[in-house]
Order: C-alpha cells, then sequence, then structure tokens
C-alpha cells in the first residue's frame, strides 16, 4: 500500500513538472503571444523554408500543425480550444464551414497579391465572389499507372478500368464521390449528380468493376506504387506528381470524359486571433516568386498565373498537371450535396467495398 | 449503511464518480445520439437503418472475422502458454511476449505493409523455397494474420496465469490415479484454464470486432467491420446519429458476450 501511495504521488509530481514545463516552453516561445500565428494545413503541403522566410521578412513567429482531412480539421476548429489562423479547406469544406458559421469574410485590402490568381479559378460556385476563400491550390482526379508493369493499357477512358486485363491490379483511392465518380463520368452523368436513379445505376456499374480491385486505400498508395507494388491507381494530381517524382516509368493520364476540378482555398477561421498576422501570411503565399518556389516543392498546380513564368517550364507545360482551358472542359467542380446526398453517396460505397473479394 | 463506517460511503466517491463519467455517461450519450437523424429531429430510423441487408451482412462479416481472429488466436496462445509456464525464465520469456503490445499498433501495422509486400522480406522466401511470389497483401490471409499477431500477447497473459496457478501435485495426482496425459488435460488442466480461456476470449473477440486502422491498411477495406463503418460515419458522412446506432449495437454486443463467457465459475469438475 505505502508503495502504491508513493509510486501514485512520484507519477503526479512528474506529470506537474511536465506540465509546468510545457507551459514555461510555450510562453517563451510567443505560443500564445501577439506576434504568432497558427497556421493548419495538410501534411506536406507547404515549402518549410517559405515559414523561416516568412518569419524573417515580417517578425511574426509561424506555429505550423498539419491535419489529414476536411472532417478532421472542421471538428478542431468547431471545438475551438487552439487559435489557428489560416487553413487550407477543400471546396466544398469551405461550404459546409461557411454554413456553421467558421469562417471569417476576407478583406481584400488587405490581400493585395490576390490580382495574380487566374481568374478563371475565382468566384467559383461553392464560394461566390470569394468572400471567404482564395484558392491556394488545385488539381485533378485522374489514374496514375506504371507502363512497365502492365501491358501497354493507356487509360484515355474511363471505361479501360473495367478492362479484364486489370484483374486485381487497381488501387481505387477510400473515398466515396471519387469512386463513384468514375463510374457517373463514365456514364456521362454529373459528378453532382443527386438523382437516385442515376447513382444507382453508377454503383451496379461500379460492382462489376470489382474483380480488378486489388485494394481501397488512402495515401498509402504513393510508397506502394513508388515501390513498384501496384500498377495501376485512381488518384489526385499531386499525389500522382509525388509518384512521378520519385519513380519515372509512372504516368497521369486524366480520361477524356472528364474529371473532377478540385481546389484547396486559403480561408480564415473565427479561431483566428490574430487576423492581422493571418492577412499578412496570405499575401505572402501569394507573392508570385513564393508562390512559384510553393508549387515546385508541393508538386500541385498553383492557380497563381504570375507565379507561372518563375516556374521550371517541364512543369508549366505539362498539359497532365496544367491542362488547357479547353480540357478543362469536361471538369467538374463539386458541390455541397448536403449531408442526406452524402449519406446516400458513403451508403453506396460501403456496399460496393462490402462486395469486394 | 447507517450503522456502517461512514467513511465508507465517502471513500466510495472517487470510484462511483469514476463509474458514472467516464462508463455510464458516455454510453447514454451514445444512445442519446443515435436517436437523432441529419437534421437534428427525434426518430427511430437509425435504427430501421441498421436492420437493412448492408449493416446486417456487415455484422455478420465482423463476427466472422472476429471469430476467426480469437479461434487462432487460441490456437497458438494455449499451447505457447503451456510451453512458457514449463521453462526456466518463464517472467522473461513472458516479457518478451509482452513487449510488442507496448508498441504504437499503428506502427506494427505499417511493418506488415512492408513485410508482406511483393518485394517484401516474406515473398522473398516464399520465392527462394520455390513457390514463387504471391499476392499476401489485401486479402483475407493477411488481415486475419496481422490481427491475430497484434491479439496474440492480450490471448496469452490470462491463460498463462491460470496455467501457472495450477498445483502441480495436481498433476501427480492425476498420473498416480492412472490418467494418461490426454486424461489429465481433458479433466484437470483444461477445467483449470476455462477461466483463463474465457477472459482471453473477451479481451481478444470485443476489440476485433470493432477493430478498424488494420482493415484499411492490410486489408484493403476489402474486410469490412463495425468499427469501420462508425469510424466512416462520425469522419466521412458526419451522421452522428447512425454512427451512434452501430456504437450502441456493438455495446449489446459486447455485454451479450460478456454474459456467454462469464458463466459458472470452475467448469466440469467442482
Amino acid at each position: 500500500m505505502r508503495g502504491l501511495i508513493s509510486s501514485a504521488f512520484v507519477i503526479i509530481l512528474v506529470s506537474g513538472l511536465l506540465l509546468f514545463t510545457n507551459y514555461q516552453l510555450e510562453h517563451k516561445t510567443g505560443r500564445v503571444g501577439k506576434d504568432t500565428i497558427t497556421v493548419y494545413n495538410w501534411g506536406e503541403y507547404i515549402d518549410p523554408d517559405l515559414l523561416k522566410q516568412f518569419e524573417e521578412e515580417e517578425g511574426i513567429k509561424v506555429i505550423y500543425e498539419t491535419f489529414d482531412s476536411n472532417e478532421g480539421m472542421m471538428g478542431k476548429i468547431e471545438q475551438g480550444g487552439t487559435a489557428y489562423d489560416v487553413t487550407v479547406p477543400s471546396e466544398y469544406a469551405v461550404q459546409m464551414m461557411e454554413e456553421k458559421d467558421l469562417l471569417l469574410p476576407l478583406d481584400f485590402s488587405k490581400i493585395p497579391n490576390v490580382t495574380h490568381i487566374d481568374p478563371y479559378f475565382m468566384n467559383l460556385p461553392f464560394d461566390p465572389d470569394n468572400k471567404y476563400s482564395i484558392p491556394y491550390f488545385w488539381g485533378t482526379v485522374g489514374i496514375a499507372y506504371n507502363a512497365s508493369l502492365l501491358e501497354g493499357q493507356t487509360f484515355e477512358s474511363w471505361e479501360s478500368l473495367w478492362d479484364a486485363s486489370l484483374r486485381q491490379k487497381l488501387i481505387l483511392v477510400d473515398s466515396a464521390r471519387e469512386v463513384i465518380g468514375v463510374s457517373l463520368n463514365s456514364l456521362g452523368y454529373s459528378l453532382n449528380s443527386t438523382s437516385l436513379q442515376e447513382l444507382k445505376e453508377a454503383t451496379d456499374k461500379l460492382e462489376t468493376m470489382g474483380p480488378n480491385v486489388k485494394a481501397v486505400i488512402g495515401d498509402e498508395v504513393t510508397q506502394l506504387m513508388i515501390n513498384n507494388e501496384a500498377s495501376v491507381a485512381l488518384t489526385w494530381s499531386g499525389q500522382a506528381a509525388d509518384m512521378i517524382s520519385e519513380n519515372d516509368d509512372i504516368n497521369y493520364i486524366v480520361p477524356e470524359e472528364g474529371s473532377n476540378l478540385w481546389f484547396d482555398n486559403i480561408v480564415i477561421p473565427r479561431t483566428s486571433t490574430n487576423v492581422e498576422g493571418a492577412y499578412k501570411f496570405i499575401n505572402f503565399m501569394l507573392d508570385p516568386k513564393v508562390a512559384a518556389q510553393n508549387a515546385e516543392y508541393v508538386g500541385y498546380s498553383t492557380p497563381n498565373t504570375a507565379a507561372l513564368p518563375f516556374m521550371d517550364e517541364e512543369i508549366t507545360e505539362d498539359e497532365r498537371f496544367y491542362p488547357d482551358e479547353k480540357a478543362r472542359e469536361n471538369f467538374e467542380v463539386y458541390e455541397n450535396l448536403g449531408l442526406e446526398t452524402l449519406g446516400v453517396y458513403n451508403e453506396l460505397f460501403l456496399k460496393f467495398k462490402m462486395g469486394l473479394r | 449503511m447507517r450503522s456502517k463506517n461512514p467513511l465508507r460511503f465517502i471513500y466510495a466517491t472517487p470510484y462511483a464518480a469514476w463509474l458514472l463519467l467516464f462508463v455510464l455517461a458516455p454510453i447514454a450519450v451514445i444512445v442519446y445520439y443515435s436517436f437523432f437523424d441529419l437534421s437534428g429531429h427525434l426518430t427511430l430510423a437509425n435504427y430501421r437503418n441498421f436492420f437493412t441487408s448492408i449493416y446486417f451482412k456487415l455484422t455478420l462479416s465482423s463476427f466472422w472475422y472476429a471469430f476467426l481472429i480469437t479461434f487462432f488466436a487460441l490456437l497458438i496462445s494455449y499451447p505457447t502458454a503451456y510451453f512458457l509456464t514449463k521453462t526456466k525464465h518463464k517472467q522473461l520469456w513472458l516479457l518478451l511476449i509482452i513487449i510488442p503490445s507496448w508498441i504504437n499498433l499503428l506502427l506494427k501495422t505499417y511493418a506488415f505493409i512492408g513485410l508482406m509486400g511483393i518485394y517484401g522480406p516474406i515473398n522473398g522466401f516464399l520465392e527462394a523455397v520455390g513457390i514463387g511470389n504471391q499476392q499476401i497483401l489485401f486479402t483475407d490471409f493477411s488481415f486475419v494474420f496481422v490481427s491475430v499477431y497484434i491479439f496474440i500477447p492480450f490471448m496469452i497473459l490470462p491463460i498463462f496465469n491460470s496455467l501457472d496457478k495450477i498445483n502441480p501435485t495436481l498433476l501427480d495426482a492425476s498420473k498416480d490415479l492412472g490418467a494418461n496425459a490426454w486424461v489429465t488435460f481433458k479433466r484437470v488442466i483444461w477445467p483449470m484454464t476455462t477461466d483463463g480461456v474465457k477472459s482471453g476470449i473477451q479481451v481478444v473477440f470485443i476489440p476485433a470486432l470493432s477493430l478498424f486502422m488494420v482493415t484499411r491498411l492490410i486489408a484493403g477495406n476489402k474486410v469490412m467491420t463495425l468499427g469501420t463503418a462508425i469510424e466512416q460515419q462520425f469522419l466521412v458522412t458526419q451522421n452522428w446519429g447512425m454512427g451512434s446506432t452501430i456504437a450502441v449495437f456493438l455495446i449489446i454486443f459486447m455485454f451479450l458476450i460478456m454474459i456467454l463467457t462469464s458463466g459458472k465459475k470452475g467448469g466440469i469438475i467442482k
């Protein structure tokens, strides 16, 4: 008993000490001070050198945290707790955050560099007049494939994913709208379809793809493709760019029927305590040279037209990642379909996954 | 109560508060949420939805895989625990078996992705012995294998404890009275270890029902469990009502399993 009491006492003492040190450290590094901003971004989604450059130029310390899903990020913002000053939701998440009143309207007079953004990417349906958000990166959904492991398939059409030669080869992303989207695209329906009839038809068709599916996973696919463990994957353009930079045999194609055009957007959430700092950070990130360096580091496509001349031509003239306006005609931006329809998509997707063998 | 020491009441307070705050209250919240639909209306639709084919099939498949995992874990753990009690430095060996369970589950799972890959060491071995390269990852086999590996320490520990407690003179007595090894096991050792086996089954079967990361990383979502469905409902679909409903059923199943595996003590012989 005495041993128990004294060990409990030691544990409490150690925890208390750690808590105290943590508190001291946070105050010393100015974590809760005025000259800091907290940036909440996707993993591997910024060139860390730029954070240092910003700190030196503006004298504002950046606390950088990462998330791996829009839902997880929104959950943390909604709870409050941490004073996030800048975050980067995808387009449908911008809409959801706006509906939940989690965003501050942007004052463009404090972001002069916003003029560098391609007008094509401004004023989109998910945020008319860019009241709350500015596009950070954009991209498509397509097929990454390793030609050295295949027998000459080229994937110009989504239909090719149903081809019997891909038996147990295809890796899908664990996301309902992207996977059902393949089927919707191949049938010529909208990616924002809410018609139960169309969705049923799409999932019926999707089920016949079952024998080709090797796995339905998340970010792990990048490593599997790089290591030649997998030959075909449904993926996002930026993820494909990561694969290509590590493995020369991999190629990326957006099938001609069309695809999803997606955006991640900079916003200032309501949790912000240093709004001025957040504006400075956003304006800094939109600076053409900074945006160019960032885009080269991250590998996704930048909407910043003024940045393109500062980038390697090999990147900016690559039609796979910077498709011309004609190719973009078939692209569709996701709309927020509402939780009910999202539930329908996910239930159909769950059924599809359960049918896999 | 009145006649007893009033201090007893005070002593019990922390435990009562703990149970209330961290056991009863969360369950109550889950049950409460399960009666709401997406737009916040009171409804029984989630429960009706649970009995549709998708979730029914999901429940069946969860039980089937949890059964497989528990079965193989028991098959491996019982003999292991038995031989452990016979070794010289049994506490040391036991420690070596327990240590892997201190390592983060996700790290172990990621390690298996490498081990079971097409160019991983397991396939290297299969190639060397002439069986040839196999697709191991993303199969039923890999899922059950990795899960069994994860749960084995939890199965061994209670069985080891109950085996270790057996008084060796009982075994001598059994031998003296003419029982052979099999009869001794069947009539003496097994009945005295059923409690250990039961608690082993509890600590494996119940978490196995709700495994979720392993289903994606090792089985490529080709195996779905109730845990995966709950995760999806909360994080992706954001239908907390439906997620809670599945959780309520999971809790009910767990209670049933607890009742089934905690019957009479002592087994066949009293």
